[in-house]
């Protein structure tokens, strides 16, 4: 089937097979590897995209399900050769060790932002429930996101 | 991992997705956060796949005479915000808004969910208590299941085959009271047990009471002991005991595993449903 999908803001047409995941169409027929492929069970979020504006898991979605919509990947982020400030704030605070969750993580964590601008730590906490990291614990990551809304 | 191989067509109208549905081997895709993971384990293999995902008239929540009608496409992060279920279905709000995480609201469906009706999720339980009616349409056309007829076992409902979940319809609690109270898995967060209460209170007595316990059971199921055992009490703390001691007592088929062994579940679900009649009088 022909889809139609636009991805950090360039239209991309390829012809996939019906089952194709939405993660594979962007690592496979795309070239984009940032968004990873971890638990692979709709749990641990190193797939997160944006989707239409809302965070989705890339492994639960099928490519033909994002027909005719806008995906923003972790390498759409960046604007005029600059880091976005979460991944600047993610850099600055160490919210990271191996990194394979990262894009997940600042995904999930640009889409916390965007609806709760000034969270809490408890709120932060629970908006990065679907995403699992296996280095930090995590202390890390909340501060980033801290760091990145401008909240002590 | 990839699902097999499968046909997809997309819905162009309800009536459309109902005529496409009726072949053999066909299954609905709506939000696909129920079915994907079964299809990418292969513990289904469908022929075709309709998307009804883009059909309008089946989006929406509105509110119509005392009752408030959530349309089957209504994802869990649309109903845990809606104003509407927050006033007239606050417990499943509540509920929606503890399925999964962020990511997985975004995208499953109340109507999936219930199609699916796995026995650790929230929605059912939740229906079930607030006495909740399925619209269903199929080519024999329409007609109205009570949520209590709906579940039959474990991810088995009273859908007949090709027929659709067009919308659900929740009566508003009114001035009754009422909360979903979850023992969340620590990995997954589904439920280990989960319990709804809807509790009607006058004269600082209870006078009726709903008690639906999910989680433990392999579907959501109603228990008329425990809600007895609340009625005609002032909810303290005999009357609690009392209520959890007949909900442990009353459940017939309680389910275990390594994790929650069944008589484990048996005696949280007496745990959650005294947090359960806490928080609803909170």
């Amino acid at each position: 089937m022909k889809v139609s999908i636009k991805v950090n803001g360039t239209l991309y047409e390829r012809e996939v097979e019906p089952r194709m995941l939405l993660v594979h169409f962007l690592r496979e027929e795309l070239g984009l590897t940032g968004t990873n492929v971890g638990c692979d069970t709709s749990q641990c979020g190193a797939c997160n995209v944006h989707l239409n504006g809302q965070l989705v898991k890339s492994c639960t979605c099928l490519a033909v399900q994002a027909d005719g919509g806008e995906v923003t990947t972790i390498e759409g982020l960046k604007s005029n050769g600059h880091l976005h400030p979460m991944q600047e704030a993610f850099w600055e605070k160490h919210g990271l060790q191996c990194g394979f969750c990262t894009p997940g993580m600042i995904m999930t964590s640009v889409a916390l932002l965007q609806s709760n601008p000034h969270p809490t730590d408890e709120e932060i906490r629970h908006g990065l429930e679907g995403n699992l990291c296996r280095c930090t614990g995590y202390q890390n990551i909340v501060a980033a996101v801290k760091a990145a809304a401008g909240t002590k | 991992m990839y699902p097999s191989n499968f046909d997809y067509q997309r819905a162009a109208s309800v009536a459309d997705a109902i005529q496409k549905g009726s072949s053999d081997g066909a299954k609905f895709l709506a939000g696909g956060h129920s079915l994907l993971p079964a299809l990418k384990l292969r513990l289904n293999e469908p022929e075709s796949l309709v998307d009804i995902a883009r059909l309008d008239a089946l989006k929406g929540i509105s509110v119509t005479g005392s009752s408030v009608r959530i349309g089957a496409l209504a994802t869990h992060a649309q109903i845990a915000g809606s104003a509407d279920v927050k006033k007239h279905a606050p417990a499943l709000a509540s509920a929606c808004g503890q399925v999964g995480d962020p990511a997985v609201r975004n995208r499953g469906t109340l109507g999936g969910n219930l199609a699916h009706t796995d026995p650790a999720s929230d929605p059912p339980t939740v229906v079930l208590a607030l006495g909740g009616k399925l619209h269903l349409q199929g080519s024999g056309g329409n007609r109205v299941v009570a949520a209590e007829d709906f579940f039959l076992d474990l991810f088995t409902t009273d859908l007949h085959p090709g027929e659709l979940i067009t919308a659900v319809e929740i009566p508003s609690i009114g001035q009754a009271k009422s909360a979903y109270a979850k023992m969340a898995h620590p990995a997954s967060r589904y439920a280990v047990v989960g319990v709804c209460v809807v509790l009607e209170v006058s004269g600082g007595k209870c006078s009726k009471a709903r008690v639906a316990v999910g989680g433990a059971t392999p579907k959501a199921t109603l228990s008329a002991a425990a809600a007895n055992a609340l009625v005609g009490s002032s909810l303290d703390t005999a009357a609690l005991d009392a209520a959890a001691q007949a909900l442990s007592a009353d459940l017939s088929d309680v389910m275990g595993d390594v994790y929650a062994p069944e008589d484990y579940r048996r005696a949280m679900a007496g745990v959650y449903l005294k947090r359960a009649v806490r928080a609803a009088m909170g």
